[in-house]
């Protein structure tokens, strides 16, 4: 398949146009949702019902907690949902799903993951689509913001352990965040074709005679958070590749677009959080920066594929062609989406390895929504520690130092996801039963393996399809992956947001390390790329780079 | 670093390779376990006779040597301190004090009689807090102490390096003494302070010999990340054998150690401590003690300096700077009376007038060339300075050279009321272009001094000496530098608010309190420290402690009372307040150091992927050869010259860990764009080159294995 690279480019303009435009505005709202003291007349009776004290300002330590035992209810609520589903009306037919993939499926959707070990059309009815799922997927990025915003105030605030209310939070993340923009966001997909109706399953008898089975049901509503939310569990097994969920290249374009949105504007919020917007253009352009670089690499994997003349095209959607497949690929795996519209498992090895590397780098490139951000974060205090060190100051990141105290946090922050992935993998491979879940020949079955659990401990849900997990084995041990990957950061991001948040704020200086500008931005750019993709450059030459690199 | 010192390390080298000393550095701990790993494997490969024996052997010997050196540069920088505690210890001696006991009153004498004493030997070491010991000439004093009679002139050297003697006495600012140092003359009666083993020397010795060495903030903070770093390598190439061994491509587990220890950090690993001890060594070379190496940190961190003006900012006595005649007057005449009424003035003031004087136009052969004896004949009388008349001078008498008159002939300098007065009195008057000239000078922060000449008919007002406090030369650009390194200045000074704030536009401080008490001083850290600004000052009186106490650097000066000493967490030996700034300086340099080392080692690790990771695959995937881009000769030289850079990169570190990264006075920004691109991109570049030489000679060599 041919790369038309102006087409690629022309649609990097137009994302660029858009999220420029829009990064800004979106970026003030978000600042003026997240420190308002209003709250709106529905969320009142909301807090009301729900006995939550709106205006009560939690320790860190409280926060996490609300935020781990709102995730654990509803991991155990969701799981419950899927096994009671057969006498649970809106079920389409589909009975009882199986404790396994109910398990993982459960945590998959509470971690913003949206790994999917089940086939959606012949496992799961309107109810527990609409109900369940996506209520997870408002929620788990909604956690995601919270999270982000906790971190920001830790730095804002000074001499206090509070950051905030995490039930006020995920309120105004999913209602006045998430909420609107999806309706609107839903109404421009059923425009461009994606459909959206109560059907359920026809079966048309062809004129040949032959039966096509042909699927409907709530689709635009569920892609358009499934987007948004940087989620990406698709209402169809064949996820945005299914025509039903992403008809067109104007489609395709906008679904990238909604990825993109919300995790490119929060850098914006940011900066404006902190009061000082040049804060949020530098984490922004290393944001972008790795995205546009990698988009292009991604083109250029592609087409320099397309020259070798193997297997051209299998697995990608013709509908969408290189560019469009590059671009997707490319933003679903910087971001925790992990939505697709071809399928990752038949990209052509560097291109595979690319996605891995996409992930590998803590989906920070703009990262899941909420996620990306803190992720981007919790790498600048690395920067800021090195950085400051060599400007022979104690290190401060925004007139709060980083001390011993802060880098523990940090140091495991930074261990956390390879440590899953490597072990999970090492494991998996070691063991032949579980290896065997992955039959692809040679090392793109092991490329297979360490797509899986790279994409569960960074919460992003694509995958090299060939990979078989719903089995007991893998089901737990990705869902382990997924469940640890989501919460021990956030839990570290948490804490340090506390511990900034306790400290009196240092006056800046001509002395102190400026954490805005094109220097900090490559500062930080290097240490991403070395303290993450690096980490698992061994572990890539034994997969995609020993399956792409021929002499 | 020379060969001596080298040798003089090795032994102390060897004998720190142990397992419960090296636990403290997870870095080079993790290097020793995969020596003793990979030694347990050669041992087998060479039982089995397998013929990778001979490569395992020389990677092992490699990452021995790797743990030998990261072990060295730690040495040396002990070796350094221990030459100089070796010297300290020597005037440690054994010495013997004289201890005044008091005796009993025996009953029915009455309480008011003065108490009795008597005297006793014991040895120094067994004196305790509260003796009191009798010290006389040619007496080393037992311990550190205080003065409380007498007067002495004392060598320090054993302790200052300065030869010359200094006047310790009781009462006042100057009368802590220094156990180990000598009494040159008279006898003083001293309060013991310090108990055997917890003095001033002591304190000193176990600093320079890195004993009592606790690791600082920042060195904790980074060594967390190193660990942190360590473990992700260590899980990374852990994991690798399993996902290996499924591709059937398993490498020995020498080759995998290899990569651990080339991975994680272990040039800024190795060098972390010694670069802690070398930082506080560079403050010790310059004669200043830290109580702690969080303290030397901390100097870094400083944002304000508070500096008092006298001593620091400016020479610390008013100095005359220029004369003013009035009008109709020479200025040689002035100058002339200005100097023979201040012949017999000894001081500072005086002198820098007859200097001043002597610099100026009228050369030897003026009545003003005088020679001082010439001038100060004895029948010259001198009129001393006092409070009433606030004026000093000369009365010459008649045929005297300076007197071409008839009638004795007084000269006078003093200040302008005392003058006007004076000259008033016997006819004169202060002209309006001299009561300008003081008002200006006034104005300014200056002092004028007023100058009058009777002859027996009328006083005449010749002019006014305008004396100025004098800002030491380089202050205004060290101050410029300060500020572009964020460091704000304020200037701390008894004077009044119009001199201080001359002197401050003067020396380009960024601040001042004018008429400052102590208190002042301690309100001035208070305030600074609630605006979260690290703050570093220098004092040397009793008054100064709590200040001292409550800065986040204070320095006090050597010469001080012991309970300033006490206060500090810094002494200057030299008692050189200007030393502030480079000590501050010292504290950047220990944190850049460190930071850049980290950078450099961390950016290694690029060039060493691309050494050893195509290295242990290209067997089962040909392709990944393209990986090989330094086109190293075979795998096995390519793993071994990643282990021989890895090693040989310490040692050549060394010496720039111990001499420290150079340090401008430079803005944070300028500083990360230099240093980012020297080490940085440097620490990524260095290993390409390194690597491809050290597998150049290797592939010269007959092949291993």
């Amino acid at each position: 398949m041919e790369l038309n690279a102006f087409a690629l480019a022309t649609q990097v303009v137009v994302l660029i146009v858009a999220l420029g435009a829009l990064h800004q505005p979106l970026g003030a709202y978000l600042a003026k949702t997240f420190t308002s003291h209003k709250h709106l007349a529905f969320e009142r009776v909301l807090y009301k019902l729900s006995g939550v004290e709106p205006r009560a300002d939690q320790h860190w330590k409280v926060y996490l907690r609300s935020l781990l035992a709102f995730s654990v209810v509803s991991i155990v609520v969701l799981f419950a949902f899927q096994l009671l589903q057969g006498v649970l009306p809106f079920n389409q037919g589909n009975g009882t799903v199986d404790p396994w993939v109910a398990m993982n499926t459960a945590v998959s959707f509470v971690t913003n993951t949206n790994w999917q070990t089940y086939a959606p059309e012949t496992t799961l009815g309107f109810g527990v689509q609409m109900l369940g799922l996506a209520v997870q997927n408002f929620l788990s990025a909604a956690v995601g913001l919270a999270v982000v915003v906790a971190l920001i105030r830790g730095l804002v605030r000074a001499e206090t352990s509070n950051l905030g209310n995490f039930w006020v939070d995920v309120t105004r993340g999913a209602l006045r965040v998430l909420l609107p923009i999806s309706i609107i966001g839903a109404v421009v997909l059923i425009i461009t074709g994606v459909i959206q109706n109560w059907g359920g399953t026809d079966i048309h008898t062809l004129v040949t005679g032959a039966q096509q089975t042909v699927p409907g049901g709530p689709v635009a509503s569920q892609e358009v958070i499934k987007l948004l939310g940087t989620n990406g569990g698709g209402y169809f097994n064949a996820n945005s590749a299914h025509p039903f969920e992403n008809p067109n290249a104007i489609s395709n374009l906008f679904e990238v677009f909604l990825i993109l949105l919300i995790p490119f504007s929060l850098p914006a919020m940011y900066g404006r959080m902190v009061g000082d917007k040049r804060q949020g253009y530098t984490l922004l352009s290393v944001m972008a920066a790795f995205w546009i670089i990698s988009t292009a690499l991604m083109g250029w994997a592609l087409a320099a594929f397309a020259g070798t003349g193997t297997s051209v095209g299998e697995g990608i959607e013709q509908r969408f062609g290189a560019n469009g497949t590059a671009l997707f690929a490319t933003a679903t795996t910087l971001t925790s989406t992990g939505a697709v519209n071809a399928a990752h498992d038949s990209l052509p090895p560097l291109g595979g390895g690319l996605a891995l590397v996409n992930m590998m780098l803590g989906e920070i490139a703009p990262g899941g929504v909420g996620s990306g951000l803190y992720g981007l974060m919790v790498l600048s205090v690395v920067a800021v520690f090195i950085g400051g060190l060599m400007v022979g100051r104690t290190p401060e990141m925004l007139g709060k130092k980083v001390g011993a105290g802060q880098m523990k946090l940090v140091a495991v922050y930074i261990l956390v996801t390879p440590t899953l992935v490597l072990l999970g993998t090492a494991i998996t491979v070691s063991i032949p039963a579980l290896a065997a879940a992955a039959p692809a020949e040679g090392q793109h079955g092991f490329s297979e393996i360490l797509y899986a659990f790279t994409s569960a401990a960074n919460n992003n849900g694509s995958a090299f399809g060939g990979i078989t997990s719903s089995g007991p084995g893998l089901a737990t041990m990705l869902a382990l992956a997924m469940f640890i990957g989501r919460f021990l950061p956030i839990a570290l991001v948490l804490a340090l947001a506390g511990s900034f948040a306790k400290q009196r704020k240092i006056p800046n200086t001509a002395g102190t390390l400026a954490t805005h500008g094109p220097l900090f931005a490559v500062l930080l750019g290097g240490i991403v790329l070395i303290l993450t993709a690096l980490t698992y450059f061994p572990a890539l030459t034994l997969g995609p780079a020993a399956e792409g690199l021929l002499k | 670093m020379n060969l001596t010192t080298l040798r003089a390390a090795l032994p102390l080298a060897v004998r720190k390779i142990n397992p419960r000393l090296m636990i403290h550095s997870p870095v080079m701990f993790t290097v020793l376990i995969g020596s003793i790993v990979c030694t347990a494997v050669s041992v087998q490969q060479l039982l089995l006779g397998s013929s990778n024996a001979v490569f395992s052997i020389v990677v092992t010997l490699w990452l021995w040597l790797t743990v030998l050196f990261g072990n060295l540069a730690e040495a040396i920088a002990e070796g350094r301190g221990k030459a100089q505690a070796d010297s300290l210890r020597s005037a440690r001696s054994q010495v013997m004090a004289r201890r005044r006991n008091a005796v009993l009153v025996p009953a029915g004498q009455s309480a008011g009689t003065p108490e009795r004493y008597e005297e006793e030997m014991v040895a120094g070491t067994e004196l305790a807090v509260g003796d009191i010991v009798i010290v006389v000439a040619g007496e080393l004093i037992p311990s550190d102490g205080d003065v409380i009679e007498g007067l002495a002139s004392v060598d320090e050297s054993a302790i200052t390096g300065e030869s010359a003697p200094v006047i310790r006495e009781s009462g006042g600012d100057r009368s802590s003494v220094t156990g180990g140092t000598m009494v040159l003359s008279d006898r003083i009666v001293v309060r013991i302070t310090a108990a055997s083993g917890k003095t001033f020397l002591d304190r000193m010795i176990a600093l320079v010999e890195g004993a009592t060495r606790q690791k600082t903030p920042n060195e904790i903070a980074l060594n967390v990340l190193l660990a942190s770093l360590t473990i992700v390598f260590v899980v990374g190439i852990m994991t690798l054998a399993p996902m290996a061994a499924f591709a059937n491509a398993l490498p020995s587990p020498v080759v995998l150690v290899a990569l651990v220890v080339c991975l994680i950090p272990t040039t800024i690993g190795a060098l972390v401590p010694a670069i802690g001890i070398a930082g506080m060594d560079r403050l010790i070379q310059r004669n200043v003690l830290a109580t702690s190496g969080r303290a030397v940190e901390t100097a870094g961190d400083v944002t304000t300096l508070l500096l008092d003006k006298t001593g620091t900012i400016t020479y610390g006595n008013r100095r005359a700077v220029a004369f003013i005649a009035a009008n109709g007057v020479s200025e040689a005449e002035l100058i002339e009376a200005a100097r023979l009424s201040s012949l017999a003035d000894e001081t500072p003031e005086g002198r820098s007038i007859v200097e001043l004087a002597q610099e100026g136009a009228n050369g030897p052969s003026g009545p003003g060339g005088l020679s001082a004896t010439e001038a100060l004949r004895a029948d010259v009388e001198i009129v001393e300075f006092s409070a009433v008349t606030r004026m000093s001078g000369l009365n010459l008498p008649v045929g005297h050279p300076a007197n071409p008159g008839i009638t004795v002939r007084e000269v006078r300098k003093g200040a302008g009321s005392a003058v006007e007065r004076y000259a008033s009195e016997r006819g004169g008057v202060l002209p309006a272009d001299v009561r300008q000239a003081v008002e200006g000078i006034s104005g300014t922060g200056g002092t004028p001094l007023l100058v009058a000449s009777y002859e027996g008919k009328r006083a005449q007002i010749l002019g006014v000496i305008h004396l100025a406090d004098v800002v030491k030369p380089g202050m205004k650009e060290r101050f410029a530098e300060l500020r572009a390194m964020g460091i704000k200045t304020i200037m701390i000074t008894g004077d009044n608010k119009i001199t201080a704030a001359a002197i401050a536009a003067e020396a380009g401080v960024d601040d001042f309190v004018a008429e400052a008490t102590p208190e002042d001083k301690l309100a001035v850290i208070k305030a600074e420290q609630e605006s979260g600004r690290l703050v570093a000052m220098t004092g040397d009186g009793t008054n100064d402690a709590p200040a001292l106490a409550a800065a986040d650097v204070g320095v006090a000066m050597n010469s001080g009372t012991s309970a300033a000493k006490e206060a500090a967490n810094m002494v200057d030996l030299d008692s050189d307040p200007t030393k502030l700034i480079d000590i501050v300086g010292i504290g950047k340099q220990l944190l850049i150091t460190r930071g850049s080392l980290t950078t450099f080692s961390v950016a290694n690790d690029v060039a060493k992927y691309f050494a050893i990771v195509p290295a242990l695959f290209a067997a089962t995937f040909p392709g990944l050869g393209l990986l090989n881009i330094m086109g190293l000769s075979s795998p096995q030289n390519a793993i071994l010259s990643a282990v021989i850079f890895n090693a040989l990169i310490i040692v050549v570190l060394v010496p720039l860990a111990l001499r420290g990264v150079k340090y401008r006075a430079v803005s944070a920004a300028s500083a990360l764009s230099r240093n980012l691109l020297v080490y940085g991109l440097g620490g990524m570049i260095a290993p390409f080159i390194g690597i491809k030489a050290i597998d150049l000679v290797l592939s010269l060599l007959p092949t291993i294995g």
